[in-house]
């Protein structure tokens, strides 16, 4: 298992990007299953070989299904999670070599909002409480100060009038406040970075909305950067700059947001694309064109190309045997499919 | 006869009040509508609208404190609220309206294999024996596309979409003519969504079933709406033909909501409806929605009445 590591560490491409904020480097991360509890049994390969460059300010989606990992990767950006290998690194600064104190320093500069802010926020405690932890940990020592702050932060999500909420409990707000809790909670340390998870997948349709523009513009008001999780394909292009596409632990298509919407590349986003609605009468005559079958398992993933026997264009004897590299049909645009060598 | 008895159902002022200390949740008020055979209506509302409750009342699947329920509801002609709770068993729970419930996958038996929980409905509703409520269950997986010997097999064995299809089975294994499927795609994933919603159509088509959808995903809705009805605080505030509804809803709330849907295939910026629903419990007088209507006016302090004709109705003083 160590060669199959060290030989997957080879071919990887450079990423040079004077800017970037946040450069991941072909990161693995492997959970190892064991068998019995001492016995290896082999390894979920839950981010497989990925790679990219995150520029200050820079907005960009990740997009696929549940199992992908695209939570891994998440977890893993947030410092929740140990990279198998590959390296990940903020601001200069190698997530690996951080202990202690200077990964809590990290954690200061990335701001995480959870998909279930119900779930996400203690039931026990009042707003006040919930925002004030976070800065008594973080060693603000003055009560002022520290007030000072959540109210500031509760003004910059709209949460008017301050006081009228401080006291509340997590139950006694609506699904969309309690969102706006759990953003302003990720804005208290003045993060650089937002890992938004599916932030407004729990949401009613009307506070949906809301919550995105509430996002995109504190991102535009502070110069954030924001990786925005997701399977809606729809909401992206109002909030992302970049899309990228996730599949059985790899980045299958990175692109701007326009021209993979306007140009996919990937037959799996092709189908990520054909199955998504827009509310049309029209839709309930005609079937929906779905790929069979569903995402292999991350134990074993399918050889060479892992969407190949699901795909609707599959070459034999290519698609099936090796693993297709990071193609660069126009400019900006990469695809890891054989279709465009 | 008359002609109402050809609808497959016909639901007249539905009420359905629970008791909370709070005071009195007034979670289905006065809800009329209609359903004829192989058509598919979609209830769309928002949470806390009391969209799971009108299915719970439709199906008489009441909780224990419950208030006040009244109304009529004609299944076939025969007004099934008339009927005690043997008879409501045995002749319309599952032997002629079914249901998926919500999150229905996570709601298996985790310990009897999924061809057994298939074929119950069908032992217990039916009174068919073992052997042939298997067959009829074989027969479901076949229609949900649920590979055959997968009735062998454990929930946990299957994946979040082949529960979905199984609990769907489950559904359709009495033949019902009508199934009400609560939320039915919203804990899955997008292809797996497309896949289910296809699985429903097909359903539609060769077995000539009814449904009614109740989600708040208004999107994949659409793709399989026949009718549309749109719920706000207990109340239907308009129904019409999906091919009317869609490109141009009438209620101020239905275009506001229609408009707050973000869209893959076009440029609109989605806007946001701002102010919140009100409780159930202290519903304001007149109109529901003014407090949020940017159309408002002196009128709306009275209870609308629904106007409009034939299939397209609205309950708003706009269209008086």
């Amino acid at each position: 298992m160590i060669t199959e590591l060290r030989d997957l560490k080879m071919n990887t491409p450079k990423i040079n990007e004077p800017q970037a904020l946040l450069t991941i480097q072909d990161l693995r991360v492997w959970y190892e299953l064991r068998r019995f509890g001492f016995g290896h049994a082999g390894y979920v390969k839950a981010v497989d070989g990925v790679s990219f460059a995150l520029a200050e300010g820079e907005t960009v989606a990740v997009v696929g299904e549940s199992g992908c990992g695209k939570s891994s990767l998440m977890k893993t950006i947030l410092g929740l999670n140990i990279p198998t290998s590959g390296e990940v690194v903020f601001d200069g600064e190698n997530l690996s070599g951080l202990k202690g104190d200077g990964l809590q320093h990290y954690r200061f500069k990335v701001g995480y909002v959870q998909q279930d802010p119900y779930g996400a926020l203690p039931p026990f405690m009042n707003v006040q409480k919930i925002l004030e932890e976070p800065l008594i940990i973080s060693g603000m020592k003055s009560r002022e100060e520290r007030l000072a702050r959540i109210h500031k932060v509760m003004s910059e999500v709209k949460l008017h009038p301050v006081e009228d909420f401080l006291k509340k409990f997590p139950h006694m707000l609506s699904g969309g406040q309690q969102q706006r809790i759990v953003i302003a909670r990720a804005m208290l340390r003045e993060p650089k970075l937002i890992v938004a998870d599916e932030p407004v997948s729990m949401l009613d349709a009307s506070v949906r909305v809301e919550i995105l523009k509430l996002l995109r513009a504190l991102q535009e008001s502070h110069g954030l950067s924001v990786i925005y999780i997701t399977h809606d394909l729809s909401t992206v292009k109002y909030f992302s700059r970049r899309i990228f596409v996730m599949y059985a632990g790899s980045l299958i298509e990175k692109a701007d947001t326009r021209q993979l919407l306007g140009n996919p590349l990937h037959p799996y986003t092709h189908a990520l694309l054909a199955a998504t609605s827009d509310p049309e009468a029209r839709n309930a005559e005609t079937f929906k064109e779905v790929p069979p079958g569903e995402p292999p398992s991350l134990v074993n993933p399918p050889t060479g190309c892992r969407f190949h026997p699901r795909c609707p264009r599959f070459m034999a004897g290519l698609c099936d045997v090796k693993f297709p590299p990071d193609l660069e049909p126009e400019p900006g645009h990469f695809v890891a499919c054989w279709l465009y060598q | 006869m008359n002609t109402m008895s050809h609808k497959l159902l016909r639901i007249e002022d539905l009420v359905l009040h629970f008791k909370t200390r709070l005071g009195t949740v007034q979670a289905v008020d006065g809800v009329d509508f209609e359903l004829d055979t192989n058509r598919a209506v979609v209830i769309l509302g928002e949470s806390g609208c009391g969209k799971s409750s009108l299915a719970k009342a439709i199906l008489r699947l009441l909780p224990r404190n419950v208030q006040k329920y009244s109304g009529e509801v004609y299944l076939q002609g025969t007004d099934v609220m008339q009927f005690d709770e043997e008879q409501f068993r045995h002749n319309v729970r599952w032997a002629a309206i079914s249901l998926v419930p919500q999150a229905a996958m996570n709601a298996l038996n985790p310990v009897i294999k999924v061809g057994e929980q298939v074929a119950e409905p069908a032992i217990v509703h039916l009174g068919v024996k073992r052997e042939a409520a298997l067959n009829l269950a074989r027969r479901m997986f076949q229609h949900v596309g649920v590979p055959e010997d997968f009735l062998e097999r454990y929930p946990f064995e299957l994946s979040g979409g082949m529960r979905q299809r199984v609990a769907l089975a489950m559904a359709l294994v009495t033949s019902p003519s009508l199934i009400v499927l609560d939320e039915p795609t919203s804990a899955l994933d997008l292809l797996t969504q497309a896949n289910i919603m296809n699985v429903l159509k097909r359903i539609k088509q060769e077995l000539g079933t009814s449904f009614i959808l109740i989600t708040h995903d208004i999107a994949t809705s659409s793709e399989l709406a026949d009718e549309v009805a749109i719920m706000y605080a207990g109340q239907i505030v308009e129904v019409g033909h999906a091919r009317d509804f869609f490109p141009a809803p009438l209620h101020p709330y239905a275009q506001m909501l229609m408009a707050s849907v973000p869209r893959l295939r076009s440029e609109s910026d989605p806007m946001f409806i701002t102010g919140q629903p009100p409780s159930l419990v202290n519903l304001p007088t007149g109109c529901r929605f003014k407090a949020r209507c940017p159309f408002r006016f002196d009128k709306c302090e009275r209870e609308p009445l629904m106007f409009g004709k034939n299939s397209r109705k609205v309950k708003c003083w706009l269209y008086e």
